[in-house]
């Protein structure tokens, strides 16, 4: 007793700054670690520029790779690309966004949710590869829609389900309840209020969700290998093309490493690196607009 | 659990009693100073007035900050505004006594006329009243605040018997008219003084009713 | 006397909880009824069962009436929506819409069918005026609700409430969040709205339902301990519990 009231005395001069060792140690690798992660990352990105600009070229960006010629042009994977990721999206969005407000909005608190949620939470899990297989099981045999960018499509939609279903509700989440009070307590159907108040209020959260759903369309080789394929045709119809194989950037990336042709498969890098970076700046653009109409 | 509010509710009503106490001894005292011309007695009640004074603007004070800090609403606001009211009628009640006693420092040794035959009974009177509502507030005592109301038409009445009396007086002797207006002065006291009794009674009935001569006022 | 809304042996449950015990309550149209008690009475609770927001939590269990003009609002013939365009709501954390002002208010008209853009500019107007705000934001009707003050923002979820002419205003503690130059700019304004529409209002602060309301309700454990004049409770309740209540002494 006597001891504790004697450290936690007041007759001590303000004046003498103590040295805390530990602390220091503490800030010290906190700073380390995140140098590192900034070292490591911006090593990687300098070291995939530095090896796969010089590659990148008009005739790499414009043509598609010719056998003949011995030429490697991307272009029909960069539109592969745009294609997976539009039709993906296209179908996820809706479906997943929907899910999310019937779980956050209208499903009562229950074991049917949590069932729900918990099975969410697995697919997001599941290694892509393992998608890859049931996609070219059921949409390509079953279904017999064979190597074609929309079995490829239909694959990584129930790949990015679940984050899509997950980011939403999470954006749903953080709208507030007085909102929903609020409009209700004037008299308005529940779809009105989500409609005019709360899916609004989510759009950041909905689009941050759809950013991450295009970085993995972007990044997912597995799963597309035995559904969507290697081709490399340019397309020649909008509509038909869908049918058609067509490996994405990725996908390409992947048989020109396999390959062990370096050279391209860095210059698809540079590229695919350039492309993210573009998305992200875009979407966050688009998010930051619709986020800061109403504050 | 008694509170801090409760504790400073109770030193006002014992600070109320204290001063109903001094108005009672005063009061007692000037029936003496009327009947036997009890000069000591006279100065004493001088004396103490400004005593009583003190006393009156102390609960002041305490009723004003109580009202400020606690915001008092039903009983403890009828205790609040009974004390701030009382205060009044007894302060009042100790200023006549004083005045009496002046008066009759002034005037003892010189008096020649007989003394009004009634005026002793009215201070009696008037003394017992006022002892009666002081006690009707300190025991919640309704029946006898309604008593002490009811006497003061006793007092009225000895006020105008003793009035009649200094009036005959007066038409027999012109000379001693100084003396009657004196006695008459004395009298009026005294009635006044049963009115501030009466008053104190009808503060007490209100403190437990809310209730003001017939009149929901709270 | 006038009877907006009668409250008929009414019974609530949340799950095994038995929130409002047989609650009478009459509530005078054209009269500010406050609701007093200590927290978890059910002031709160039976203020939201008159516009049947207590439908939005699970397990409510409701028994016994309450009648808006003579129609059992808990009838399953009843449209909640218009329920709920007559008996409007504030609630105690002031909560616009991430809008604009204009649109806030005009949200509930345009939920109600009205379209019409002079129609819509002049109901803004009004309930703006109504609510005592149109000279602070008239300039700025276009710009975000959100950037108003906490008392502003009030008096916009007021003029909100206002705007789809309801003929009740529930308020529950909607002062409580706000400092008192606030607090009193609300409480006026209250006075004028009881010119036109019922109000009943939930609030923990005693000197304001003394201040501004005509009848008080004291509910306690779920039960509706007593009500009557503002004034005779505040000065003369009838029951011990009241006194205590209101006196401080609680408990």
């Amino acid at each position: 007793m006597r001891n504790s009231a004697e450290k936690l005395s007041n007759d001590i001069s303000l004046m003498k700054k103590k040295h805390r060792p530990k602390d220091a140690a503490q800030k010290f690798a906190i700073y380390a670690c995140a140098i590192l992660t900034v070292v490591i990352l911006f090593y990687l990105l300098i070291y995939i520029m530095i090896r796969g600009l010089p590659n990148v070229n008009w005739e790499f960006l414009s043509t598609a790779p010719s056998a003949l010629n011995k030429t490697v042009g991307i272009l029909p994977s960069i539109l592969n690309t745009l294609y997976m990721i539009g039709i993906t999206l296209l179908i996820a969005t809706p479906i997943g966004v929907g899910a999310a407000i019937f779980l956050n909005e209208y499903a009562k608190r229950g074991k049917i949710v949590k069932i729900i949620e918990f099975t969410t939470e697995t697919l997001a899990g599941i290694p892509s590869v393992l998608y890859g297989l049931f996609g070219a099981l059921f949409f390509g045999v079953t279904l017999a829609l064979g190597y074609s960018i929309i079995a490829g499509a239909l694959t990584l939609v129930l790949m990015i389900l679940p984050i899509i279903v997950r980011t939403t509700q999470e954006a749903l989440k953080t709208v507030p309840n007085e909102y929903r009070e609020g409009a209700l307590g004037i008299g308005t159907t529940k779809w009105h209020m989500i409609r005019t108040i709360i899916l609004p209020g989510a759009l950041p959260g909905i689009i941050t969700a759809v950013i991450l759903a295009i970085g993995r369309i972007v990044g997912e080789s597995a799963a597309l290998l035995f559904t969507s394929g290697i081709g490399t045709n340019m397309p020649a119809n909008f509509f038909g093309h869908m049918m058609e194989s067509g490996a994405t950037l990725t996908v390409q990336l992947y048989t020109y490493a396999a390959k062990g042709q370096n050279e391209p498969a860095f210059g698809i890098a540079a590229v695919l690196v350039i492309i993210v970076l573009v998305i992200n700046l875009l979407t966050n653009y688009l998010s930051k607009r619709f986020g800061n109409k109403n504050k | 659990m008694r509170n801090k509010f409760d504790i400073e509710l109770e030193d006002l009503n014992l600070d109320l009693i204290r001063m109903g106490a001094r108005a009672e001894q005063t009061i007692t005292k000037v029936v003496k100073v009327i009947e036997n011309c009890d000069e000591a007695g006279a100065r004493e009640i001088i004396e103490d007035d400004d005593l009583v004074d003190a006393m009156a603007r102390q609960i002041e004070s305490r009723s004003m900050k109580l009202i400020m800090k606690q915001q008092p609403v039903a009983k403890d606001l009828r205790i609040i505004s009974t004390a701030l009211k009382m205060i009044t009628d007894i302060e009042r009640i100790c200023d006549q006594a004083s005045d009496i006693s002046e008066i009759t420092l002034s005037v003892c040794k010189e008096i020649t006329i007989p003394r009004p035959q009634h005026i002793s009974k009215m201070g009696r009177t008037t003394a017992q009243m006022v002892h009666m509502a002081v006690d009707s507030y300190v025991h919640r005592d309704m029946g006898l605040a309604e008593e002490v109301i009811g006497m003061d038409n006793e007092v009225d009445r000895l006020y105008d018997v003793v009035k009649t009396e200094l009036l005959d007086m007066a038409i027999e002797d012109r000379e001693k008219i100084d003396q009657i207006v004196d006695f008459l002065m004395i009298a009026k006291y005294l009635e006044r003084i049963g009115d501030h009794a009466e008053n104190i009674a009808e503060w007490a009935v209100f403190s437990e009713t809310g209730v003001h001569k017939d009149r929901r006022i709270l | 006397m006038d009877i907006k809304i009668s409250t008929k042996n009414l019974n609530l449950y949340y799950g095994q909880n038995h929130a409002l015990k047989d609650v009478n309550i009459e509530i005078e149209a054209g009269k500010i009824t406050a609701l007093i008690g200590p927290s978890g009475c059910g002031k709160s609770t039976y203020l939201k069962t008159l516009n049947r927001m207590n439908d939005l939590v699970e397990g409510v269990k409701i028994t016994g009436e309450i009648l808006l003009e003579g129609e059992n609002i808990y009838d399953p013939k009843v449209d909640v929506t218009i329920l709920r365009k007559k008996v409007g709501m504030v609630f105690q954390k002031p909560n616009p819409f991430p809008m604009s002002i204009y649109d806030n208010i005009a949200y509930g008209p345009r939920v109600h069918g009205i379209k019409n853009r002079s129609d819509l500019d002049e109901i803004v107007e009004n309930s703006l005026k109504g609510a005592a705000l149109w000279e602070e934001v008239r300039d700025r009707l276009k710009k975000s609700a959100l950037g108003l003050s906490g008392g502003q923002q009030q008096r916009l979820c007021i003029a909100r409430a206002i705007a789809v002419s309801p003929e009740v205003i529930l308020m529950d503690e909607p002062t409580s969040a706000l400092d008192p130059i606030s607090t009193t700019k609300i409480e006026d304004l209250m006075s004028e709205l009881k010119k036109k529409y019922t109000v009943v209002i939930v609030t923990h602060n005693m000197q304001q339902a003394v201040r501004i309301s005509d009848r008080t309700a004291f509910f306690l454990l779920g039960e509706m301990v007593e009500f009557g004049k503002t004034e005779d409770l505040f000065s003369m309740p009838k029951d011990k519990r009241t006194e205590d209540y209101i006196t401080g002494r609680f408990g």
